[in-house]
């Protein structure tokens, strides 16, 4: 192999990596942010509510876990523009992506709002409470410790998918790589050290999650055990 | 301007078919290296065990579209020119490899330790334990999220798009070149996927549900 590995072209591009990589965390902060909130609310809706409501959310999670999201990032980008809703590169890669979580999240959170015991439901009814009080303050803390393990994994997968709205050109982390390597010709070397700003960054996520759980969770941190 | 069409549709539908092609050598190659991957998962050698887990550890930390540029772009660079089709089977077999070998893994530390124990006690060698014993039970636990997994598969394969790979999702791209109503296109090619998709969902939910009624 003839091959000789050059780097020299992280001297005048690193802060490009920086930049595109703090676009990435910005992206999949918020659309995890949004996806958890459309998630919890899909996730309630599915459980409690009536029979329409509970199909059509049903409908929303087939029809996003059953298409790539690629094409999703395309009908919200292309797509709507197309019909006279023009959104920014940015804007409608957070659409596209809460989008995604959103459906994910609901999947993950109904599985741990029907984990809830249903003697805890009983006790909330016999202390009086209304479906809404129940729902808040009993049933949806327990829920999310018990499925947090998904939720992060989920919220770690995005961030790896968020590479993909690289072709509306955002300009994340990515599309940075793109462009640099058209630059340099040095895509290999490139691509290498998008990959491990990747691994850092999803290491990073992993222990955001580990310690906003422990923050979250009191049992959890005071006993070490999960529920 | 060309009007969306009958062939436009039909050169979709042949599009399909690659995305299908796509999909099995994946699911073949990742399989063939993910049940290596997941025998050395649980391997009593402990360098093979790190060997495994490190694989697992970066393939699972890295985008998919990274993987791909790699084998595309960086190795064509670096002399080895692959066609773009052999790149994306390459990358999806890498990927599907990390997902299933650990998928594999929880499902042959699922069957009970017990098995292991009564194994050894009638003096079968490790071999022997995995054949006779242990892989037909991890099978039957292994075939519903397998076949989840088999949904993201295809979904991934509309990656192979960016490195020129004329399948669905670039086909899509490529008619809408041609008649530019992106939204009715990617609709459309999106209600593919689902058709594609579906009955897999359908499956993995139906054969997990069958799976839990038997204990």
């Amino acid at each position: 192999m003839s091959y000789k590995f050059d780097f020299a072209f992280l001297a005048e591009k690193w802060p490009a990596f920086v930049a595109g990589a703090w676009l990435t965390v910005q992206l999949t902060l918020l659309s995890i942010a949004f996806g958890f909130v459309v998630g919890t609310v899909c996730a309630i809706a599915r459980v409690y509510g009536g029979p329409l409501l509970r199909r059509s959310v049903g409908t929303y999670v087939e029809a996003i876990r059953n298409t790539p999201l690629l094409i999703q990032i395309f009908i919200v980008y292309f797509g709507l523009s197309s019909l006279g809703l023009k959104l920014s590169a940015e804007v409608s890669a957070v659409i596209a992506l809460t989008v995604n979580m959103g459906a994910y999240t609901t999947e993950i959170m109904r599985a741990g709002i029907q984990s809830v015991q249903r003697t805890q439901l009983e006790a909330a009814d016999c202390l009086g409470l209304t479906r809404l009080q129940t729902i808040l303050h009993v049933v949806l803390l327990p829920a999310m410790e018990r499925v947090y393990p998904a939720l992060a994994s989920q919220s770690v997968l995005l961030m790896l998918a968020s590479s993909i709205t690289s072709q509306i050109s955002t300009e994340e982390l990515t599309a940075t790589a793109n462009l640099v390597q058209s630059d340099t010709y040095r895509s290999f070397e490139v691509y290498m050290i998008v990959a491990v700003v990747y691994l850092s960054l999803s290491v990073l996520y992993r222990l955001g999650f580990w310690a906003i759980g422990q923050l979250l969770f009191e049992r959890r941190r005071r006993l070490g055990t999960p529920l | 301007m060309i009007h969306l069409n009958a062939n436009h549709l039909l050169y979709l539908l042949e599009a399909a078919r690659w995305t299908v092609l796509l999909s099995l050598i994946a699911f073949v190659g990742g399989g063939l290296v993910g049940l290596p991957l997941a025998l050395m998962r649980v391997s009593k050698v402990g360098p093979l065990r790190t060997l495994a887990s490190g694989y697992i550890q970066l393939v699972q930390g890295t985008p998919l579209l990274i993987v791909l540029f790699l084998s595309y772009f960086g190795l064509g660079i670096m002399g080895y020119k692959l066609i773009p089709l052999v790149a994306a089977g390459i990358s999806l077999t890498l990927y599907a490899a990390a997902f299933l070998g650990e998928i594999w893994r929880g499902c042959i530390e699922a069957v009970p330790r017990t098995q292991w124990e009564a194994s050894d006690c009638l003096g079968l060698g490790r071999a022997q334990q995995y054949i006779h014993v242990i892989l037909p039970q991890a099978v039957r636990l292994a075939i519903p999220p397998t076949v989840g997994f088999m949904v993201q598969i295809v979904k991934n394969t509309s990656l192979a798009s960016v490195i020129g790979f004329v399948e669905l999702a670039r086909a899509g791209q490529i008619v809408n070149n041609s008649t530019f109503e992106p939204f009715v296109i990617f609709s459309a090619v999106a209600a593919i996927y689902f058709v594609l998709c579906y009955p897999l969902s359908i499956a993995a939910r139906t054969l997990e549900r069958r799976a839990h009624a038997g204990r």
